[in-house]
């Protein structure tokens, strides 16, 4: 692993490169290059490649973005279409919103 | 005829292929099993055993039947999930290492998880996956899954998903159990039945009277002939048993073997060699009357006799009764010593008749005794109504002959009340009725004894004194006296009576033998006067007789002498004359 610490470090859970995957991954490099530039780290996870990994961080659904750091862990499921969902989800502080 | 043997008789030919989960009684009611490769819900409400009923069926898959099974859990972590059941002697750690079963916890916090647009439930279906493939997995079991609807919001998503789950399951051709929560009305919260439809178990917990009963019960089972009824089941420490004791076929083997009830004097009044093997004998009575020294003097012959008994005791505890029939010349001790003899007692409140019911199946499959004592059935109707006793004493009396176990029940009988229509009820199902009854007169209370009926065999129609001594209990013919039965001291004062009677009659008949003696010799006497009277007429009869005869002659002699002489003068006169 990286020895780089990242304000935020994110993990996206797909399985396979279906539509949605491609929707969320798009999603979050928008709203992480918007609101977090330099601050974070995007970790594509598939689980029909590495699937023994769903079960580590409670994945159910796909697309699930994990933000591991900074604590606590939260959760978003979903192809991230909502924006302010995923700035709520990922408790990104306002101040970094547009306005 | 048919049509019963129809709903009776176990399907012969199985069209399903079944999964066999190795809960007792469950794979018999279900005809073999659960649908194999399909998937199966069992819904209840909270704690009325669906997760152990699921893990045991993934326990016993793996122990048992070598099928290794994933259980994933929504509701219990793992740990939890293996601390519950170590008290039921699985440990699923080790199950785990063996590779033969494997435990997924998913957990769905709707705190921290937020849904945006579209998503599926892939990720679950990858880990399921991923478990089945890792351990080869045959049984799946997903516990609760309906907690998928309390962590996310998007219910269309879900039910697609589920819909999807479950068809994925049949295609992966593992035999699945889902659980439910059953609520109000419907089977499940979520309507899951809606989407499994293969086999439904509901399982449920009610409490009557205070007393709990679990059961449980088929709703529906494709394409297989299954048990209708609600049956008992229980949570013991070796897990979950259910009873499927209604057997609707009478069909048993029977037997010619007797065995003796250990009273010389009954096995008389039986024909002679006492009860049929596996036979069942009710013995009612008042209170006091000597039921138990009854049933225990049949356990301590069987006993002596090398026969496995199982003594099922609901008033007295097992030591009172050992101390007790040690007054009476009966040593159980030593027949618990020697393993041929177990006591269970219980107070009949401790839990619910079909509890008790499965508890006492479980205790005798277990020990597999030959004889089997329930002392007294009488007071099982503290926790039940009548019908329901009799309900359960019939279920009871089938298995027990089904296995070839002779039993006896005691019965207290009052001479009013609802006692008394637990023997009446249960006197038409048993083989053999003893009734020991009080028989009261001259201020004592003696017993009775009367075989009210003994199917099969001859049996006397009298009725015994009843007595019970320091040695045992005996049997003596009551006297029969013209005031009726004659029981206790009024026998013995009959008996004695009787006696005196004897000895006053024989002094009697020597006062007359004499009588009649002195009668004949003085008419011997008479006679002999007579006798010689009569010779005295006779001679003087005769003396008569015998003149006339000496007349007659001399009469004759003259006239001879005078017709010679006159032939002689008118000879001499007609010479002189010419």
């Amino acid at each position: 692993m990286e020895t780089k610490k990242y304000n935020y470090e994110l993990r996206l859970y797909v399985a396979g490169k279906t539509a949605k995957s491609q929707t969320a991954l798009a999603n979050l490099h928008k709203y992480c290059e918007e609101y977090l530039q330099g601050e974070y780290k995007i970790e594509v996870i598939d689980l029909l490649v590495k699937p023994q990994l769903a079960e580590g961080d409670q994945i159910f659904a796909v697309p699930t973005l994990v933000r591991k750091v900074p604590e606590p862990i939260r959760k978003i499921i979903g192809d991230l279409s909502d924006e302010e969902k995923v700035l709520v989800g990922l408790n990104i502080r306002p101040v970094n919103m547009k306005q | 005829m048919t049509k019963d043997n129809k709903k009776g008789k176990k399907p012969i030919t199985i069209t399903l292929p079944k999964t066999r989960t190795g809960i007792t009684g469950l794979d018999q009611i279900t005809g073999g099993g659960i649908p194999a490769g399909r998937p199966t819900l069992v819904c209840g409400q909270a704690g009325c055993g669906k997760t152990l009923l699921s893990l045991e069926f993934i326990v016993r898959g793996a122990l048992e039947f070598d099928e290794p099974g994933v259980f994933m859990a929504f509701e219990e972590k793992s740990d939890e999930l293996a601390l519950n059941v170590a008290s039921l002697g699985f440990d699923l750690y080790k199950l785990q290492n063996d590779k033969k079963l494997k435990l997924d916890y998913v957990h769905i916090d709707r705190s921290e998880i937020e849904e945006t647009g579209e998503y599926d439930l892939d990720g679950l279906f990858i880990r399921l996956d991923y478990a089945i493939k890792s351990i080869g997995a045959k049984r799946v079991v997903l516990d609760t899954i309906e907690n998928l609807f309390a962590g996310l919001s998007n219910q269309a998503i879900l039910r697609a998903e589920l819909r999807r789950l479950f068809q994925w399951l049949k295609d992966k051709g593992v035999t699945a159990i889902i659980t439910g929560e059953s609520d109000g009305p419907s089977l499940t919260r979520q309507g899951l039945e809606e989407y499994v439809s293969d086999c439904v178990i509901l399982l449920d917990h009610r409490v009557i009277n205070q007393i709990s009963t679990r059961r449980l019960r088929i709703i529906k089972y494709r394409g297989s002939i299954h048990g209708t009824n609600e049956y008992p089941f229980l949570i013991d420490h070796e897990g979950i048993s259910v009873l499927p004791i209604t057997s609707l076929v009478l069909e048993k083997e029977v037997s010619t073997d007797r065995i003796s009830s250990g009273i010389p004097a009954l096995d008389k009044m039986l024909g002679g060699p006492g009860f049929y093997h596996g036979s069942s004998i009710l013995v009612s009575g008042t209170a006091g009357t000597g039921k138990t020294s009854i049933a225990a003097c049949f356990i301590n012959k069987a006993c002596i006799n090398k026969k496995r008994c199982l003594y099922f005791a609901f008033e007295e505890s097992p030591k009172q009764i050992i101390r007790n029939m040690r007054s009476i010349g009966m040593d159980l001790q030593t027949h618990v010593d020697s393993g041929v003899l177990e006591f269970h007692a219980a107070r009949p409140t401790v839990h619910g008749l079909e509890q008790h019911l499965v508890a006492m199946h479980k205790t005798i499959k277990t020990f597999k005794p030959d004889v089997v004592v329930l002392d007294p059935i009488t007071n099982l109707i503290t926790v039940g109504s009548v019908s329901e006793v009799k309900s359960m004493l019939i279920r009871l009396v089938d298995f027990l002959q089904e296995e070839q176990i002779t039993v006896m029940f005691t019965a207290l009988s009052l001479n009013t009340g609802i006692s008394e229509q637990t023997d009446e009820g249960i006197s038409s199902l048993v083989d053999a009725w003893l009734l020991v009854r009080d028989i009261e007169s001259n201020g004592e209370r003696n017993r009775g004894l009367y075989v009210m009926k003994s199917r099969g065999m001859k049996h006397s129609n009298q009725v015994r004194e009843f007595i019970i001594t320091d040695n045992g209990i005996d049997l003596v013919d009551v006297y029969l006296g013209p005031d009726g039965i004659l029981t206790g001291s009024a026998r013995e004062a009959q008996k004695l009576q009787e006696q005196t009677g004897r000895v006053l009659r024989t002094n009697a008949m020597g006062l007359k033998d004499r009588e009649i003696d002195r009668k004949r010799k003085v008419l011997e006497a008479k006679i002999a006067s007579l006798q010689t009277e009569f010779e005295s007429v006779e001679d003087e009869l005769n003396k008569v007789y015998i003149e006339e005869e000496l007349v007659k002659k001399v009469t004759e002699d003259n006239r001879k002498e005078l017709l010679r002489m006159r032939s002689e003068g008118h000879a001499r006169g007609d010479k002189t004359g010419k």
